[in-house]
């Protein structure tokens, strides 16, 4: 019994969906950015399956993954020091009583 | 190098990682999702050990079993001000779900019509050696540019983050 690339493109379909779920739903700015990495991480992980079964030799999709690491690092930075600056400011970090700019 | 891969641990990993991410989004306490997250994360890093990716399940720890998960714990407990707060409600929704059913079903009709290219497999694996060569070589211009990306990061995420003067 072996995994192909659909299971394992099947199992990133699944996480993705979690993390879009999460991103969605939840109402702490910290927990939309940890479903964001969820969401990135279901993306690394099709890229390097299907660089592992289509281009095993070349490593496309690797490469493809480290700098998607790479730019998920730099924005859960980012992401995380706005929350702190927001925090700072507004002494919440609730999303949907960050609501300044509304009508 | 093998043509696919076994179907034993590829089910424990997969199980790891779909349990962690649903105890993530189901938890109530943000605390305990930042460590389902984390352990979503090791379960990848085991899955990119059986993509025979050595060096990315390495970096997958470093970077986000090391540093995402301590960067996301310490933020949640900056922005407690109590340790009652941790504690949400669990903010379901029944649109977002129907969004996140409705990807689900486009992703699964993708994969499902996906007809894989017959390749046949390299008989050594490449490891982290031909990943250094490439990465230095015909991937030395992206790996600058990562290390940009990565400074203006750190400079932005620090003026953000830092004092008010």
């Amino acid at each position: 019994m072996t995994v192909g690339p659909t299971g394992f493109m099947a199992l990133a379909a699944i996480l993705f969906c979690i993390g879009l779920f999460g991103a969605l739903t939840k109402k702490s700015a910290v927990m939309v950015l940890m479903s964001l990495e969820l969401m990135t991480n279901a993306v690394n992980l099709n890229l390097v399956a299907v660089s592992r079964f289509m281009t095993p030799a070349s490593m496309a999709g690797q490469f493809a993954a480290a700098f998607n690491i790479v730019v998920a690092a730099a924005e859960i930075g980012l992401g995380l020091a706005l929350v702190l600056a927001l925090y700072r400011l507004r002494k919440t970090v609730e999303l949907d009583r960050i609501d300044r700019l509304k009508g | 190098m093998p043509d696919s891969v076994a179907v034993v641990p590829f089910l424990v990993l997969a199980a790891l990682a779909v349990g962690g991410g649903a105890m993530m989004v189901l938890t109530r306490n943000v605390v305990h999702a930042a460590f389902w997250l984390l352990e979503v994360m090791m379960a990848v890093a085991g899955l990119f050990m059986l993509l025979s990716a050595g060096f990315l399940a390495l970096i997958q720890m470093m970077v986000y079993a090391g540093a995402v998960s301590v960067l996301v714990l310490f933020t949640v407990m900056l922005t407690l001000r109590r340790r009652e707060d941790a504690e949400r409600s669990l903010d379901l929704s029944w649109s977002a779900g129907l969004i996140a059913l409705g990807v689900f079903v486009a992703a699964s009709a993708a994969v499902a019509s996906f007809v894989p290219a017959v390749v046949t497999a390299p008989a050594v694996t490449p490891g982290v050696v031909e990943f250094g060569r490439a990465l230095f070589t015909e991937r030395a211009l992206p790996f600058e540019i990562a290390s940009v990306v990565l400074l203006i990061a750190l400079v932005g995420a620090v003026w953000w983050a830092g004092g008010d003067d």
